[in-house]
């Protein structure tokens, strides 16, 4: 842990977003983690992504629930709010937050244990609203806040530093999302931050729930010999399904794909995902596909990552239950407030 | 002896068989006529075919509660022949349907049996199954019209206007209720002893229930987001706050929508909405109750510390547990304010009525607003579900909300930097921010332990300097809230303190407790903390009696804690079997009391 504070120096030539500001301008507090931590890694590439995208800071919620990976908020783009819940019910708060205003960019960290045990239902929900944010799971396999217990996607026989291998089956998040209706869902590993970033910026712009899954390893608890959360399992059964670049609206696309596999997604902002299929067969635009691909993956023990699957069609939570394009939030009382003749016309009602 | 418009009537059907309406025309029939009316309905926590009654109190004089008397039983439902029978009130009536001679027909010394063919006549007179059983429920109301001396002109009207839009139903009720009234006529003496006559006490009153009235207050209060997850007694709040929404909140040429109703996975995720959208600017809300109210202690509490506005309305009813859902009770008051862990407490409304209910509501969001914490407003299963008569809601067109202390975009500009929980005004209120609105504004929203800047802290004085802030806080909410009614009868060492749907029992046994020449002083507290002229009448008298529907006396409980008032002064008088008190209850209990001080 080091509670130094970092030097704000920028270099003239450091490179500056379409806000004229630096990537310096999106850090946060020093972290507080364990030295070598993932989450940290992620951090980073968070940091990146809303550089990248030029987000304006203030625009941009933070939101988490309780446990290591929830306390990043904290770490990263100091000028935005960020709203640190209880354990589990980010979803919920989240919710809540776009409900009243749909403008902001809202960022959800959550923990394995945040997600898949006490907020499973919670993880749930939120999925099947389509809620317009991008949900980033900060996947240790276990507890690291409260000092390194089991944690639902802990895989069958990874063994824990003390005690007996685990026998309970895991839950994945990715294909429960698949399950649930997700409209973006990826899986990275924060020892990949040139894959990260393209995936973070993908999710931040979808419209629509979207889901990073991203292995990160616990440094203290969980990244000794016979653990399947370590970084070295990670990196040895690391498998790239797609590569995906982000692009800009009103940006060329660059890079030379080969034919039939280069594929360009147009998100509704005018931007695109393209998709480099390392994997010829892949169809991330099915769902069905995309299930049974995971579910053979998991056979081969193979950690397969990339945008996994996206549907940049369906309508979020506000489209689906018809809301006025303005935030609720920023209506004058005037208009919503029915007024003393109508008042009177309800009370004809009841008498 | 005869009895002008002070008579109860009781209707005992089966759930789920269209009694409703005819029980609700009866009432609205007697309203109309310009007779106070007081409707009560006992239903079982089941869809169909279990007995359900509704009762309804014709009372000149303008009670409000329910009475402990029926002087008109109508049994309707066979299960409960015997037992509905027991209940009358010796002198009173009984209606039954004579269809089917009952070989085992109970009688009763001092109970008139009035039997009507309501289904054989029903049978004759209607085609198909369905009709009849609806048909002979209404059949009834036209019996008790000719018993009573009901307007049937009254009654043809309101069936006019309910089914403005399906003539040939007009016709058919209004058939079945000529069946019912013609052969009472025929067959008994009409009208009987007690009577319904024309007064002119309803003008400038209505008929409705808490939760409507709730739900049209969060309308007019301007909240556009309500989450919840559906519990008995209070999803009909949420239900008549979308009605209205649908009605008032669509924009002009879009149609879309100006209001968002999240209905959640659970009560945790329904406060987790309310958080993220008044967090966010929204006025938002949640309505449930005592499980509810349980699920969402962890926010609560987070709320109350990280200083986040929200109104939550508990429709209480009889716990522990699941308890009686559908029986009423005021067994949430401890569990609301101290919901949470640590040294956590809660701003506390009390609606007695409807009528508050709809006032209490804009309250709720102008306090929680200002006070940036959780305000719940308690009402019951007897204020949410039944109809109630009360004055016309009435809106100030200069009512302004108020939205507390939100720095806006230009007075962020204008400082040099924000601190989220400085005590700048001395009142224990600090300053916030809504996201998105500058970069100035933002700060780190969090349940653990943080200092008067917002920062995350473990130091013990930072951590004191803050939760003895809210302490400060605590006392503005006491001059904030609404103070108690309070009602001199004469000077007097006794006094009675109640709260919500006590009201109309209490109220009502003053009046009989005058006839007897006991004139007690009455304070009815409306609001949690209470204010100091709480204090002031306890302290002015010797003995106290604390009437509330709850079995471990908890309002005597938060007064002992909140006011430091010696248990000793406080008589707890409890009534908690889940039917709504009455003033019979009320006096009786307060007779005893006096006659065991004189004894000792
Ligand atoms: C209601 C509640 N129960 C238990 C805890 C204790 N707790 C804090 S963090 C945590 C687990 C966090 O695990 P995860 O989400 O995987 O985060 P990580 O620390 O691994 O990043 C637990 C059980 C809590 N804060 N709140
Ligand atoms: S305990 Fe594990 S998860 Fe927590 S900070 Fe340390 S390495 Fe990261
Ligand atoms: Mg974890």
């Amino acid at each position: 842990m080091s509670y130094i504070a970092k030097p704000k120096v920028t270099h003239p030539k450091i490179p500056r977003n379409n806000l004229g500001l630096t990537v310096r301008d999106y850090e946060g507090a020093v972290s507080t983690l364990c030295a070598g931590c993932g989450h940290d890694s992620i951090t980073a590439a968070l940091i990146q992504a809303v550089f990248e995208l030029g987000i304006e800071p203030h625009r941009l919620a933070k939101m988490s629930g309780i446990g290591c990976s929830s306390k990043t908020p904290a770490y990263f783009v100091s000028q935005s709010h960020g709203f640190n819940s209880v354990h589990g019910r980010m979803p919920s708060v989240t919710t809540g937050a776009n409900a009243a205003n749909h403008d902001l960019t809202y960022i959800g960290v959550s923990g394995d244990g945040d997600s898949l045990s006490i907020g499973m239902g919670q993880f749930a929900h939120v999925i099947r609203r389509n809620l317009n944010m991008c949900y980033i799971i900060e996947n240790n396999g276990v507890y690291g806040l409260t000092k390194g217990q089991y944690s639902a996607s802990a895989d069958v026989g990874t063994k824990a530093k003390k005690g007996p291998a685990n026998k309970q089956m895991p839950i994945d998040p990715v294909s429960t999302a698949i399950g649930l209706g997700a409209t973006y869902i990826a899986r990275g590993f924060s020892g990949d931050k040139q894959q990260l970033v393209p995936l973070i910026k993908g999710a931040l712009t979808h419209k629509g729930f979207a889901l990073l899954d991203i292995i990160s390893p616990c440094v203290t608890f969980n990244d000794h010999e016979g653990s399947t959360k370590s970084y070295s399992h990670t990196r040895r059964f690391y498998h790239h399904v797609i590569d995906t670049d982000f692009v800009p609206p009103a940006a060329e696309i660059k890079a030379a794909y080969d034919e039939g596999e280069a594929m360009p997604v147009e998100l509704h902002d005018g931007s695109k995902i393209v998709f480099r299929k390392l994997d010829r067969h892949y169809d991330p635009t099915s769902r069905a596909a995309a299930f049974t691909y995971l579910r053979d993956s998991v056979q081969r023990g193979e950690i397969i990552t990339g945008l996994l699957y996206i549907d940049h069609e369906s309508g979020d939570m506000h489209n689906l239950s018809g809301s006025v394009d303005k935030p609720l939030a920023s209506i004058p009382y005037q208009e919503l407030n029915p007024g003393k003749e109508m008042l009177a016309k309800v009370m004809s009602r009841y008498r | 002896m005869s009895r002008v418009n002070d008579v109860v009537i009781k209707i005992g059907t089966v759930n789920g068989t269209g009694s409703a309406s005819a029980n609700g025309l009866l009432m609205k029939a007697i309203f109309r006529m310009g007779v106070p009316v007081v409707g009560k309905n006992y239903f079982p926590s089941n869809i169909q075919g279990l007995p359900t009654w509704y009762e309804i109190r014709v009372t000149g004089d303008g009670y409000q509660s329910r009475s402990d008397r029926v002087d008109i039983m109508v049994a309707m439902n066979a299960q409960t022949y015997a037992k509905d029978l027991a209940e009358v009130t010796s002198g009173g009536w009984l209606i039954y349907d004579s269809t089917w001679p009952r070989s085992n027909l109970l009688t009763r010394e001092g109970v008139t049996v009035l039997g009507v063919p309501l289904s054989r006549m029903c049978n004759e007179h209607f085609e198909g199954a369905r009709a009849r059983i609806l048909m002979k429920n209404i059949a009834y109301v036209g019996v008790v019209a000719a018993l009573l001396e009901i307007d049937l002109e009254i009654i043809t009207g309101l069936l006019e206007e309910t089914f403005a839009k399906k003539k040939h139903l007009v016709k058919q009720n209004q058939d079945a209720i000529r069946l019912g009234y013609d052969y009472a006529r025929e067959n008994f003496t009409c009208p009987l002893p007690v009577t319904v006559k024309p007064m002119d006490k309803t003008r400038g009153h209505i008929i409705i229930d808490g939760n409507t009235a709730a739900g049209l207050g969060c309308v007019y209060a301007g909240a556009t987001v309500g989450a919840w997850y559906p519990i008995t007694p209070s999803t009909s709040l949420m239900d008549a706050y979308k009605a209205f929404c649908k009605q008032f909140r669509r924009e002009e040429g879009t149609d879309k929508k100006k209001f968002c109703i999240v209905q959640a996975e659970d009560e945790l995720a329904a406060i987790g909405v309310v958080l993220g959208a008044t967090w966010n600017g929204a006025r938002a809300f949640t309505p449930t109750s005592g499980p509810g109210i349980s699920l969402m202690g962890e926010f609560l509490g987070y709320a109350y510390y990280a200083e986040l506005p929200a109104v939550i309305f508990d429709v209480q009813r009889a716990g522990p547990s699941t308890g009686m859902p559908t029986r009423t009770q005021q067994c949430d008051f401890m569990a609301c304010a101290f919901a949470s862990h640590g040294d956590t407490r809660h701003v506390l409304l009390f609606p007695a009525s409807p009528e508050e209910c709809f006032y209490s509501a804009i309250e709720a969001f102008d306090l929680a607003d200002r006070l940036q914490t959780p305000v719940m407003v308690l009402s019951d299963l007897d204020i949410g579900m039944n109809d109630w008569m009360c004055p016309e809601l009435q809106w100030d067109e200069s009512y302004v909300p108020d939205r507390g202390k939100v720095l806006s975009a230009e007075e962020l500009e204008s400082m040099t930097k924000f601190h989220r929980y400085l005590d700048v005004d001395g009142d224990g209120i600090p300053y916030r921010t809504l996201p998105g609105v500058h970069p100035k504004g933002s700060y780190f929203t969090r349940g653990s332990g943080h200092s008067k800047y917002g920062a995350y802290t473990e130091d013990s004085a930072e951590y004191k300097e803050v939760v003895d802030r809210l302490l400060v806080k605590w006392e503005t909410a006491r001059k904030l809230v609404p103070g108690p009614a309070i009602k001199y009868s004469k000077f007097n060492r006794v006094g009675i303190v109640s709260v919500g749907s006590c009201d109309g029992a209490v109220n009502e046994a003053l009046v009989r407790l005058k006839e007897k020449n006991i004139g007690l002083n009455y304070c009815r507290v409306k609001a949690f903390p209470f204010s100091a002229e709480v204090r002031d009448f306890i302290e002015k008298h010797d003995q106290i009696y604390v009437v509330e529907q709850n079995r471990d006396a908890q309002l005597r409980a938060l007064l002992m804690l909140d006011l430091e008032i010696d248990p000793a002064r406080m008589v707890p008088l409890l009534h908690y079997d889940g039917m709504p008190i009455h003033a019979g209850f009320v006096v009786n209990r307060v007779l005893a009391e006096l006659a065991k001080g004189q004894a000792a």
